[in-house]
């Protein structure tokens, strides 16, 4: 069980146009155990999407995938002709979407469609292949599967087409799950349920889950390793505990910090800590660190070579001042959250 | 009306907004919506009411239905005690000064082919405000306000980011100096990093400018961190209002409680939640007869399922619309 | 309140400044572009090179191009000179196409504007008016009313812009359904604008560009139309046309086809100018491909 199922190696997309590749995830390594869930935490244009994109070799073009590795259960995945990519998708590494309706097609009913993925990875009959979407209905907690498997997505609501993507996503046993925003467009009661779901699911599967979101909550209740990508790179990988106990990064602190908590409240509105400007462009990143023009404790250094990741703790660290930052500040390390 | 009565007392001040038993249907293929179903509530002059429920709650068409961008089908809106629920389009657009709306997204709400000046100076030429240098200092003047350079006014909103479009926005709502501005999920289309900036422009300009907000929103930590009061709808109905301090820390009605627990939280000690809602929310085609929550609540009885549950006080302006209100001492968190 | 620094500058001050210069990097544009500007060069210089009556008799008929160097395209079967008659009708064709498409615009823009605004009732009323020019055949309908009126410039004309609008009207609608939803609308209506101000104002501008592209078709249909029309004879007898040129050349086209070659290539040209401009104006008034720019 130890051995990862997914490792990552110096990854790098980007997008091609008039002879150029203007880098849009650079250098990206990590990796995923059985059963275990690693989010990828990070804000539009930091890359997150089209880093789940890459992974089942979806990127469209003018995207350009590279780099050395994404080895799935020690097989590259870079590289691999479309033909094998396909036996791979769907059986070994599957995905979730933000928008449920997407991923489902609309003039197919929904057993229809997780039958469909049975059969095109497995030769069984298609009677053992509705029995096991039946199942797989089941399993995704949709109620009275048996009528609902005639029905077509429109009929669902997006709560029921998530779990129906779920189910077909599962309908091979993958070895990875990719969840790209699976909740994001549901409500805040239905993404409880889904997350959830999700959980139970890599229990009793053992499956490696990539979990891609924005929401720190998200994260904070359902991740065992975070990984916060910034403009494309990794700035911080820690176990989830921690990352939230003690956030080396100005970032990923920042991030923290600026999204106001649940009952975090009192009498008196403490302002939030903002984090000036915006993420730069994918054309004007920056010399050295990509969140130096941001950063409140940058100095002159930042701007001029990129920072290593270094070991830290339970993970690593991009930046040159997180050693300052913690003879600096120590009992602020401690108290991020009582 | 009792609900009306009630939903004055809770606001110490005279309310600059008040909205009483509105209605809005909506006449559809597949039958009629009540897509705001009998909704009141009272805003006072610089207060920020919050505005919370799931999708379907009917929240952004009330938000709408107060600026009469959709007709409301009954009831009554009233603006510093004058009824604009029938005024024609023309007395209407004298009104439209004292109530001004944010849109959710900053992209689609600014024509793309005027200059950011031309923009926040619109709302002055159509009201005939002011001379053409008059205008214009106003037009820096605001966005000053809202923390743009003054050259912003000669770019075009395609050359700013998402949050400083929203500010834009927020500019070309308070030109005017309205009295109330409806705020439809100004920040959920904005990350997290830019989002603490727009809250905390939108905190500073209510202290300067004594506006008072609608603020309505999915999001509850964001509602909390911005409302003095706090609704929550469901379903067309409104099931909760109170202060932000109560409504947050000793939720009255089962429906509050469960939207509470299902936030995913930062510093959760890895003790497990109470486990979520179960179910979906009921078709808005065919709503659950009694209480619209009860085929969800977890402590639903027989009588939900056939008595209306009214709007009614509890304390001090805490008020909810259930049979079976949770206890309302506060928990220790 | 925090300081904020302003997103990385575009290249174009404003989204319209670079829009020739988008034009000029499409092969379509600019080929549509010359040609178009190279029928207007014709048209202009015809009074100069050409002052007189291109229907007067000039020389010997059937003269073949290039046989006598004073009439260079040659002439018809009545000695007419083809030179003088392509570039005097280059000014029919052209103004014919400009008007009609003008009052075609005109129709249609104003139909579909105020169906997709209003809706409701108007929008029924409107669209079943549409419904019903549709259902005729615009070529029919126009050859009708050219019949009834009699042949002349204005009456062509007319009979063209009115034939020619339903399909503008029925774009312009849909355009207009879609703003009219839409959170600029809304936002408008909200700071209290008027119909009018917001239909002229911030609709209009923002359908501009589906509606200039079929401005340029229509321009192009309008000129076949007219031609087709004088093909049969029922161009005004007054003007040279070439679509007129062609009917008379149709006659002799087995030994002398020179005739009617000439001006059906001249009408080839201008439908095929018009044509590629309205493919490049499509390309370069795309608002995606303004961001890629």
């Amino acid at each position: 069980m130890s051995e990862p199922v997914l490792q990552v190696r110096r990854l790098n997309v980007g997008f091609a146009s008039r002879g150029r590749v203007t880098p849009a995830v650079r250098d990206l390594s990590f990796s995923v155990k059985a059963g275990e869930t690693l989010a990828i935490v990070g804000e539009s244009g930091s890359g997150k999407s089209l880093t789940a994109f890459a992974l089942l070799g979806l990127v469209p073009p003018p995207g350009v995938v590279s780099g050395e590795a994404i080895a799935l259960e020690g097989r590259n995945l870079i590289g691999l002709p479309e033909k094998r990519l396909r036996e791979v998708r769907g059986a070994r590494i599957a995905m979730i979407f933000q928008e449920p309706m997407t991923a489902l097609n609309p003039v197919l009913t929904i057993g229809e469609q997780i039958m469909e993925v049975i059969l095109e990875h497995e030769r069984v009959s298609p009677r053992a292949a509705k029995a096991r979407a039946l199942e797989l209905l089941a399993q995704v907690r949709i109620p009275d599967a048996e009528r609902r498997f005639h029905d077509y997505p429109h009929r669902l609501s997006g709560g029921m087409r998530q779990r129906v993507v779920i189910a077909m996503a599962l309908a091979c046993a993958p070895a990875v799950l990719v969840a790209d925003e699976p909740t994001t467009a549901l409500d805040v009661t239905i993404q409880a349920q889904i997350l959830d779901l999700i959980d139970t699911l890599k229990r009793e599967h053992g499956t490696a889950v990539v979990l891609i979101t924005h929401d720190l909550g998200v994260v904070a209740e359902h991740a065992d390793r975070v990984l916060v990508l910034y403009a494309g790179r990794k700035v911080e990988e820690r176990a989830a505990r921690d990352l939230f106990a003690a956030p080396l990064h100005p970032y990923t602190r920042g991030l923290i910090a600026a999204r106001p908590r649940l009952g975090g409240r009192g009498a008196v509105r403490a302002r939030l800590t903002e984090i000036p400007g915006t993420v730069p462009g994918l054309a004007a990143m920056p010399d050295g660190c990509a969140f130096a023009p941001r950063c409140p404790v940058a100095e002159a250094a930042c701007t001029l070579a990129l920072p290593p990741l270094v070991p830290a703790g339970t993970g690593s660290v991009a930046c040159l001042r997180v050693g300052d930052i913690h003879a600096a500040e120590p009992e602020r390390l401690s108290v991020v959250h009582a | 009306m009792l609900q009306n009565q009630n939903a004055f007392q809770s606001s110490t001040r005279e309310p600059v907004l008040a909205v009483e038993d509105l209605v809005v249907r909506f006449a559809t293929a597949r039958g009629a919506v009540h897509a705001v179903d009998g909704v009141s509530l009272a805003l006072a002059a610089g207060e920020t009411l919050g505005l919370v429920g799931e999708s379907g709650c009917g929240k952004s068409t009330l938000g709408r239905a107060i600026l009469r961008l959709i007709e409301p089908s009954q009831g009554h809106i009233r603006l510093d005690g004058t009824d604009v629920t029938h005024h024609s389009r023309s007395a209407l657009r004298a009104t439209r000064r004292k109530v001004q709306m944010v849109f959710q997204d900053p992209f689609a709400s600014l024509d793309p082919r005027w200059t950011v000046g031309e923009l926040i100076a619109e709302p002055l030429h159509i009201h005939g405000i002011g001379t053409r240098a008059a205008r214009k200092a106003k037009v820096a003047d605001i966005l000053a306000k809202v923390g743009l350079p003054p050259e912003a006014a000669r770019r075009y909103p395609h050359q700013f980011s998402g949050g400083q479009r929203q500010r834009i926005g927020i500019a070309r709502a308070l030109v005017l100096d309205p009295e109330v501005v409806v705020l439809d999920e100004p920040v959920s289309a904005l990350d997290v990093s830019v989002q603490a900036q727009i809250l905390n422009l939108l905190v500073d300009l209510q202290e300067t400018l004594g506006v008072a907000f609608l603020f309505i929103s999915h999001d509850l930590s964001v509602v909390e961190y911005v409302s003095d009061r706090v609704a929550v709808m469901y379903l067309g109905r409104m099931v909760e209002i109170a202060d932000r301090e109560t409504l947050f820390a000793a939720p009255a009605h089962p429906y509050t409680r469960a939207l509470l627990d299902a936030v995913p939280q930062i510093g959760g000690d890895g003790a497990p939640r109470r486990p979520p809602l179960a179910g979906d929310l009921p078709s808005p085609y065919a709503p659950p007869p009694g209480c619209r929550f009860h085929t969800r609540c977890p402590t639903a009885q027989a009588r939900c399922g056939s008595d209306i549950p009214v709007l009614r006080t509890l304390t001090g302006g805490h008020q909810v619309a259930c049979h079976f209100p949770l206890a309302t001492v506060p928990e220790t968190a | 309140m925090s300081l904020i620094t302003l997103a990385a500058p575009t290249p174009h001050a404003a989204p319209r400044s670079g829009f020739l210069w988008r034009l000029l990097r499409r092969p379509s544009g600019v080929v549509g572009l010359l040609l178009l500007a190279a029928i207007i060069a014709v048209a202009a210089s015809a009074p100069l090179l050409y002052p007189d009556d291109p229907l007067d008799m000039v020389a010997q008929p059937f003269l073949w191009p290039g046989q006598d160097a004073a009439y260079p395209l040659g002439t018809d079967m009545m000695g007419r000179d083809i030179a003088s008659g392509i570039f005097h009708g280059a000014r029919v064709s052209l103004l014919i196409g400009a008007v009609a498409a003008s009052v075609s615009l005109l129709i249609g823009t104003a139909t579909g504007a105020l169906a997709g605004y209003y809706g409701g009732r108007t929008d029924a009323a409107l669209m079943r008016v549409t419904e019903l020019f549709q259902t005729i055949p615009p070529f029919l309908f126009a050859l009708a009313i050219v019949a009834i009126l009699q042949p002349s410039i204005p009456t062509i004309t007319l009979a063209i812009g009115i034939t020619a609008w339903p399909s503008l009207a029925r774009l312009v609608r849909a355009e207009v359904l879609k703003l009219r939803n839409g959170e600029l609308v809304q936002a408008s209506i909200a700071l209290g604008a008027g119909d009018l101000r917001i239909i002229v104002l911030h609709i209009l501008p923002n359908t501009l560009a589906p509606i200039i592209v079929s401005a340029s078709i229509l321009v192009a249909s309008a000129i076949l139309t007219e031609s087709s029309l004088a093909f049969l004879g029922l161009g005004d007898p007054n003007v040279v046309s070439w679509g007129g040129m062609v009917g008379a050349g149709r006659e002799v086209l087995r030994t002398d086809w020179y005739i009617a070659t000439l001006p059906g290539l001249a009408i080839v040209v201008a439908v095929l100018a018009l044509n590629l401009l309205g493919d490049g104006l499509n390309d370069a008034l795309d608002p995606k491909g303004e961001r890629r720019a």
